[in-house]
């Protein structure tokens, strides 16, 4: 039995007068790459939000190795080794691709004190970042943002990695490279949190899955057992992932 | 391919994708202008004057668009910095008087040094001003223009407790007073000394600024915070530390803009920061709230046509810049250089 990195019990958040997370219950084993799955609007996406103290939960427990993050700044979960690749990917349009990097490695002061190793690395699997280095992020096509966003995440170790659908947008191509960039990760055993629609890819690389859907936890298991049982995956999300990929 | 190897193949494109036309039409206010006014001197002696007095602006505009961009902040009392940086100055001119007397290198001095001074001064003060008026009111921005202006109210009130409600002289010192003649048209066109010496040091506080934005650890930090705040933060940076030191920042530079606004009007009144508060918003609107660059663009067209406007039509001279704001503003409604933040 695997040590419990990331624990959520009970969590609800409200945005605004909306009431968005019911009660959200997820273990995440060390090491492991978790998928949240369910439809649009379940809360997937605001639950790595509320992780990351980016909305606030307004009931419930978040513990990550044993400490509680709410009430702590979002600042202080990278000190934790937490990295987040957010929907939107997040990257800063008028600052250039080595910038954008730059800012992710946080003892960097110049693009020079990179670790070039790593950044060979990122080059490998994504190429296009290498091409437009000095290009302004704004610039770069959805699929570059969306590469340069997962780059960001993995430009240093991180412990945990919250990666909100990064496959969106991506050309077949890309999703492999980023399909084998994850698993290193996963080999470096660091542990993934992953919401993802891409079912092919998120059973290629989940060791656990939960499911959400109004804002609840509807179920936790293994991947694998999910991808075995077709009626489990209609029940859960009115499809079966065979139909998927 | 190899990290070592970058830079090899791909030259910079900051400057090719750079929107030249907002520069140019810099370039081509100050074209228009010279078959209007008429004698070359005449143009040449406006356009340095809205030179000097756009620098100024600038100094005095560039920290409040960073404190909106990074925080969404609307200080409406900007203006306290700039009366408090000029009273500051005066009040430290009268005890350099006699540097001011002797050459112009110690009449500059005397200058810079009040300049400076009033700039730490104020920075205090903008500290003090963020913890007090601002911090209780981020993320709600009708509070914030009700209290940031309630604050500006009494702080003109504290200037004329301390400095008396009356109109106080701010005379340059001796070797700075008076022109140099520069042989352009029929009589040669003098242009002001102490307009001269803004212009050096308003060069000098771009470079520095567009050193630390453009080349540090630090500035790319706030201009990636004016993007996305948020995103900053989920990368492990605190943002709220960073706007407290850019609003230091911002109200230390708004300081030493009001000791030079000071010596360039000669005169001061406390009302002096409300007056130029209309002029640093009309600038921020028009350069693209949260854009340095386009600050600095607002202000030299702000400062160069209300000088063109102020000699060919006075009575116009007041509407002028307001006028080139909403001409900017239906051009391009989002600012001269909108910055293209991931808020929603």
């Amino acid at each position: 039995m695997k040590d419990i990195a990331l624990a959520l019990e009970g969590v609800h958040t409200h945005i605004g007068q909306y009431h968005i997370l019911h009660g959200v219950d997820l273990r995440v084993p060390e090491g492991e790459v978790f998928v949240l799955l369910g439809r649009n609007g379940a809360g997937k996406s605001t639950t790595l939000r509320t992780i990351m103290q980016l909305w606030k939960a307004s009931q419930g427990r978040i513990s990550y190795r044993g400490d509680e993050l709410i009430g702590r700044g979002t600042p202080s979960l990278a000190d934790l080794g937490i990295a987040y690749v957010p929907e939107t990917t997040g990257v800063f349009s008028t600052l250039t691709v080595g910038e954008n990097l730059l800012l992710a490695a946080r003892r960097a002061r110049t693009t020079r004190e990179l670790d070039t190793a790593r950044l060979d690395w990122i080059f490998e699997l994504f190429p296009a970042l290498k091409k437009f280095w000095m290009f302004p992020a704004g610039k770069l096509s959805g699929g570059q943002k969306q590469m340069l966003s997962v780059a960001r995440a993995i430009c240093e170790p991180r412990a945990l990695l919250l990666i909100d659908e990064p496959s969106k947008g991506l050309a077949p191509a890309m999703v492999t490279n980023l399909v084998a960039a994850l698993a290193e990760m996963r080999r470096q055993k660091t542990t993934i949190v992953l919401v993802e629609q891409n079912f092919s890819m998120a059973k290629a690389l989940g060791d656990q899955v939960a499911v959400l859907d109004n804002g609840r936890t509807v179920h936790q298991g293994s991947m694998e057992d999910l991808a075995r049982d077709d009626a489990l995956q209609r029940q859960l999300l009115g499809l079966h992932l065979g139909a998927h990929q | 391919m190899k990290a070592s190897d970058i830079g090899g193949e791909v030259r910079s494109v900051r400057w090719r994708t750079l929107d030249f036309w907002p520069c140019a039409l810099v370039l081509i206010a100050t074209a228009v202008a010279l078959p209007l006014i008429g004698s070359p001197s005449t143009w040449l002696t406006l356009t340095v004057a809205g030179i000097a007095a756009g620098i100024i602006i600038f100094i005095v505009a560039s920290g409040l668009t960073l404190v909106f961009g990074l925080m969404d902040v609307l200080n409406f009392g900007h203006g306290v910095f700039v009366g408090s940086g000029a009273y500051v100055a005066a009040a430290l001119m009268t005890h350099l008087a006699t540097w001011s007397r002797l050459t112009w290198a110690t009449a500059s001095a005397a200058i810079l040094i009040s300049m400076l001074t009033a700039a730490l001064a104020v920075g205090v003060v903008g500290w003090a001003f963020e913890r007090v008026v601002i911090r209780p009111v981020y993320g709600e921005h009708l509070k914030q223009i009700l209290v940031t202006m309630g604050g500006m109210i009494v702080a003109e009130e504290l200037i004329k407790v301390f400095w008396g409600p009356q109109q106080i002289p701010l005379a340059l010192p001796e070797a700075l007073r008076g022109a140099f003649i520069f042989p352009v048209g029929e009589h040669g066109a003098a242009v002001e000394r102490f307009r001269l010496l803004v212009i050096g040091i308003g060069l000098l506080v771009l470079a520095s600024l567009a050193y630390v934005l453009g080349r540090t650890k630090l500035g790319l930090l706030v201009r990636a915070g004016v993007l996305d705040s948020e995103m900053v933060e989920a990368l492990g940076y605190r943002i709220r530390r960073l706007f407290v030191w850019v609003f230091v920042a911002g109200a230390a530079l708004a300081g030493a803009g009001g000791a030079l606004w000071g010596f360039y009007q000669q005169n001061l009144v406390p009302q002096i920061g409300t007056q130029v508060n209309v002029l640093v918003f009309v600038v921020i609107i028009m350069g693209g709230l949260g854009s340095t660059f386009g600050c600095f663009i607002g202000a030299l067209l702000v400062g160069l046509i209300s000088n063109y406007a102020g000699f060919m039509a006075p009575k116009l001279a007041l509407f002028s810049t307001l006028g080139i704001m909403v001409l900017i503003l239906l051009w391009r409604p989002q600012g001269l250089y909108p910055v293209t933040s991931n808020r929603t």
